[in-house]
Order: structure tokens, then C-alpha cells, then sequence
């Protein structure tokens, strides 16, 4: 895999402010990426570093093998960029619109038509005004004006927020497209859930540090993170067998629960149902998205 | 000079689309005919070229509205777009930030060249159509007091530029657009006049005089346009240019320079800053 975008070391401050602290990923071509933490963790500064609207304090970044802050922005030309809660002149119409930014990035104006159906805004949608445009039409525009000149990177700020679920559905069948062409796609989001597992690997940052990088699975190797297993007894049986194992706790409802390591689950569910005729309920709940990014969140918070 | 020229572009469509143009051309142009005809009822039977009251009376209102307009169009230019979000998306295109504040500086010349040329030449064309005699001399005066007066547009449009690049918000930037008209426009004059007042007949050293009048760009105007000639005459202002070493192009050079020092300073500023 080639790498389009590498970071080393990269930190950027603003008088006292560490917004991005000595951080290092590569992103490869045809890999989508979630950059995840919460709001102000630092996702934006790095998308901003990674445009090169702003430079880094120490270390080095490349995109497409340039530095982005550097000469005449060439490299811009091959980049996608959605900023988060996207604006656009309130004026124009939305095909004025995306046909200033196509000039500006010297793609012909026929193609910049195409991308109205791509992304879902009908023609007649087109040749209004964008102040008559709802939340998700300007959505839909910012990301046509993301998706010029068929970008080999594109950075979406959280681009679903504010979506309803079938805009956020066909949002995503996009992005499925253009990492089938070979784009890499970094999303931001402030939250793992919301990417439902689009995405190929994960980056959360907190306070401007990277905390995790990887796959979602190889995440959750990390974490350890335990499954929650719970019973419930049938009337005619006591609660007499759990008592043999460890770490059980009777709930207000009258199950009971407990919680154990990945490896540990098969073998417990094998003894738990030797008598099935006892058991009245069984529930295995794994681990959420949300367990996993409060994991590592917590994790750094103890270092 | 491509995306200049595509900036430049969308600011005028920008300007037509939210009735600018419309409205600088339509209010230059309606109070331009007032001072033509009402104006001129008093001289008419002096036998003074009707077209030379006109060139005084509209360079009078020049000093006080173009400005103005220029400050209303620029002040916003780059602080509202940051401000409104626009900025940020502009910016991660493959495009300047010189050839921004040059591209919007260029449309929005554009737009106030287009309403002081149609607004002003439209007191001309009315008084050429109702029989007026014109001298040749005349028609230079009027076309130099219309280049000029776009250069004053551009002036303070350049000043109104940085004061929205250092500016952090847009409330901020609009202030200090009005103070620096209500300065150049109503108070530095007043304060020169007191000043020479206050000095009780001593002779003001010619020198000093001259770099006081070169310091304010709406001066440079004045002088420029109604120092001279006829109009020096029915301004009363030929007297102060009389004893003015400045000549025209002095003051053209003066005017230009209010243009580009603002302008470049904003360029400077705005390619220093992180967005």
C-alpha cells in the first residue's frame, strides 16, 4: 500500500496551547480512516495541518509526498477537503457555487455538473439560491465540492453530524465508491458510533495526543475489554448454581450478571448450559463502540 | 492572475445577486441628477459652464459617499467570510491568499467603478441631451473628476481591506470602517481648520501645509478635482492650491500609494495569519 498522507512527530501550538502533541500516522491510498475524539481533542487542527492552512510547530508532514504549507498549493488540487458545519455564500445558487470552485481548481464546469446527481441534489435544487437549501442539501453541495476533480484525499469534518439516518446512509455508499477508486478518506467524528463500522481503521486522539491506531478488531484485541453475560433462572430452580462462580451480582430485576474476559466466554457459556432446563433467560452483550472509545479515553486519562 | 480574475468574478456576481450594484448605481445616479438640476438653477444666467457646477457639486458629494460605500463593501470582505465559515473552505483550495484580498479588491472595484461611471455620467448625458453647451475643457475636467473618484473608491476600499484583515470580528471591523470615515471625512479637516485658526494668521509653513493635505486621501481628492480651473474658481478652493506646491500628479501618486500600502499591508497580514 502507498501511503498518501505520513506525519511524523507533528505538534502544533498556539501560545500555551498544545493543540496537537507529537503525533505520527500514515494513511494509505483506497483506506478509509476515522479520526475520532471529543470536541476540541484536536481532530480539526489536524485536518487544518494536514490542508496546510496552518504550519506545524516541530515535526513534518507530506501530502501526496509535498508539503501541503508550501509553494504554489499545487498539491491542493488533488485534495478534497468538507469543513465541519460547512457555509457557502448565501446568494448564489448552488451550481454558481460549485462552478466557482471548480474554476478555481481548473476542473471542467461539465463535470461539476455530474456531481449534483452524485451526491443527490436534484437539478432543479441546482439553480437555487443556497440560502433556501436545508441542512442536508448544504451538506450534499459541500461534499460535490469535496469530490472535484476526483480527489486522491479527501477530508470530511464530521460529515454526518446533523444527518438524518438515509442522508447518512447513501452518504456513506459514497464514500464506499470512492475508496473502491483508490481515495483515501479520513472522517472525523466525535464519536465511534457513528461510523458503524465504515471505516478501516481508527485514530483517537485526546488532548491532541493519539491514544489508539488500528482496525476496529485489533482495537478491541487491545482493549480486553469484557463481554457481559446475564442470566435469568427459571422459576421452578433457585439460584443455588452461580454461587460456585466468582463475581456474580444479582441485579434489582432479579438476574444475575457478570463480566468476562474474551477468552474466558466460550468456556463459561459451555458450563452455564449443561442444565438448560434451568435457565430461563441468557443474554451475551459485548462490547459497544462506545465502550471501547471510553476505554481508551480513560486509559490515558489514568497515565 | 487566473484565480484573481475568478475571484474577482464571483464577487461582482455576488454583488449583482444581492442588489449592490443596483443600489450604489441607482442612489449615484439619482443624486447626481438632483445636484445637476436643482443645483444649477441658481447659476443659470451667470453664464458659468453648467458642467463645471456639476463637477463641484458632485466631487462635494463624492467625498462624503464614495467612501463610505467603498467601507461598507470592504470591511466585511475577509472577516465576515472567516466569520460566516466560507473562508476556510476558500483557503484549502489551490489559491493564494494575496490573490484573494487581490481578487475581492478587483470585483469590488469593479462594482463601484461601474455605479460612479453609469451614476455620475448620467448627470452629463441628461445635461448634454437638454442642449447644454460644453466645452472641450469641461469634458476633460469631468472625466478626470470621475478617474479620480474611482481612485478614491479604491483608496478607501484598500483601507476598509486591512481594517477586515486585522480585524477579529466583524462588529470590530465595522467600527473602525466608521471611525476611519467619520476621521478622514468630517474630523481631520476640522482639526486642520482649528488648527490654522488657532495659529491666528502666522504663517502656516507651505511644506507642512502640503504633507497635511497629502495625509488625507479625501484632500488629495479635493484639491485634485476642485483646485483648478473653473471648478478652483466657484469652490474657493483655488486659493489653498495656489499656494499648494502639489500638482496633479503628485497627488495622483499620493492617492495611488493610500491604494496600495493598505492593500499591501493586508496581503501581508492575511498570508501571516493561521486560519
Amino acid at each position: 500500500m502507498t501511503a498518501t498522507v505520513s506525519a511524523t512527530g507533528i505538534s502544533k501550538r498556539y501560545g500555551n496551547v498544545h493543540a496537537v502533541k507529537d503525533v505520527s500516522f500514515a494513511l494509505n491510498a483506497g483506506e478509509t480512516i476515522a479520526l475520532v475524539g471529543h470536541n476540541g481533542a484536536g481532530k480539526t487542527t489536524l485536518i487544518k495541518l494536514m490542508l496546510g492552512l496552518i504550519r506545524p510547530t516541530t515535526g513534518t508532514l507530506k501530502m501526496l509526498g509535498e508539503d501541503p504549507a508550501q509553494g504554489d498549493f499545487h498539491v491542493r488540487q488533488r485534495l478534497g477537503y468538507l469543513p465541519e458545519s460547512v457555509s457557502f455564500h448565501m446568494a448564489l445558487t448552488g451550481r454558481e457555487t460549485l462552478s466557482f470552485y471548480a474554476r478555481l481548481k481548473r476542473v471542467p464546469l461539465s463535470s461539476a455538473d455530474a456531481l449534483f446527481e452524485r451526491v443527490g441534489l436534484a437539478q432543479e435544487a441546482a439553480d437555487r439560491p443556497v440560502r433556501t437549501y436545508s441542512k442536508g442539501m448544504r451538506q450534499r453541495l459541500g461534499l460535490a465540492q469535496a469530490l472535484l476533480g476526483e480527489p486522491r484525499v479527501l477530508l470530511l469534518d464530521e460529515p454526518t453530524s446533523g444527518l438524518d439516518p438515509a442522508l447518512r446512509r447513501s452518504f456513506y455508499d459514497l464514500i464506499a465508491d470512492l475508496r473502491s477508486d483508490g481515495a483515501t478518506v479520513l472522517l472525523s467524528s466525535h464519536a465511534l458510533t457513528e461510523l458503524e463500522d465504515r471505516a478501516d481503521r481508527v485514530i483517537i486522539v485526546n488532548r491532541g495526543v493519539k491514544i489508539a491506531d488500528g482496525t476496529l478488531d485489533e482495537l478491541r484485541r487491545i482493549a480486553r475489554l469484557p463481554t457481559r453475560i446475564g442470566i435469568r433462572f427459571a422459576e421452578d430452580h433457585g439460584p443455588e448454581w452461580p454461587s460456585g462462580e466468582t463475581g456474580w451480582k444479582r441485579t434489582p430485576t432479579g438476574t444475575f450478571e457478570t463480566e468476562v474476559a474474551p477468552e474466558d466466554k466460550i468456556p463459561l457459556l459451555h458450563r452455564m448450559t449443561v442444565q438448560p432446563a434451568k435457565l430461563a433467560d441468557l443474554t451475551v452483550i459485548e462490547p459497544t463502540l462506545d465502550d471501547l472509545y471510553a476505554h481508551f479515553l480513560t486509559g490515558q486519562a489514568c497515565k | 492572475m487566473t484565480n484573481i480574475l475568478i475571484i474577482a468574478r464571483k464577487e461582482i456576481q455576488e454583488g449583482l445577486r444581492n442588489r449592490w450594484v443596483l443600489a450604489t448605481t441607482l442612489l449615484l445616479a439619482a443624486l447626481s441628477l438632483t445636484l445637476s438640476f436643482l443645483g444649477s438653477a441658481p447659476t443659470g444666467n451667470v453664464g458659468v459652464n453648467q458642467l463645471d457646477v456639476v463637477i463641484v457639486s458632485l466631487s462635494s458629494l463624492t467625498i462624503f459617499l464614495l467612501p463610505l460605500i467603498a467601507l461598507l463593501l470592504s470591511h466585511d470582505a475577509i472577516v465576515g467570510e472567516s466569520e460566516r465559515g466560507t473562508m476556510l473552505l476558500l483557503l484549502s483550495y489551490p489559491i493564494g491568499r494575496g490573490e484573494v484580498i487581490f481578487g475581492k479588491f478587483l470585483g469590488h472595484l469593479a462594482i463601484l467603478a461601474f455605479a460612479t461611471l453609469i451614476g455620475f455620467g448620467a448627470s452629463a448625458v441628461a445635461l448634454t441631451l437638454t442642449g447644454t453647451d460644453i466645452t472641450g475643457e469641461s469634458w476633460l475636467a469631468f472625466l478626470s473628476m470621475l478617474g479620480s473618484s474611482v481612485l478614491l473608491g479604491a483608496v478607501f476600499l484598500a483601507i476598509g481591506y486591512l481594517t477586515s484583515t486585522l480585524a477579529r470580528e466583524r462588529s470590530t471591523a465595522g467600527g473602525i470602517a466608521i471611525g476611519i470615515w467619520l476621521f478622514f471625512v468630517l474630523i481631520y479637516d476640522m482639526a486642520l481648520l482649528g488648527g490654522l485658526v488657532a495659529a491666528q494668521g502666522r504663517a502656516v509653513p507651505a511644506l507642512l501645509l502640503d504633507l497635511l493635505l497629502v495625509a488625507n486621501p479625501t484632500d488629495a481628492y479635493r484639491l485634485l478635482n476642485l483646485g483648478s480651473g473653473n471648478a478652483g474658481a466657484l469652490s474657493g478652493m483655488g486659493g489653498v492650491a495656489a499656494n499648494s506646491r502639489l500638482s496633479t500628479p503628485v497627488m495622483i501618486v499620493a492617492l495611488f500609494l493610500w491604494t496600495i500600502v493598505p492593500l499591501g499591508l493586508a496581503s501581508f497580514f492575511f498570508s501571516r495569519r493561521e486560519a
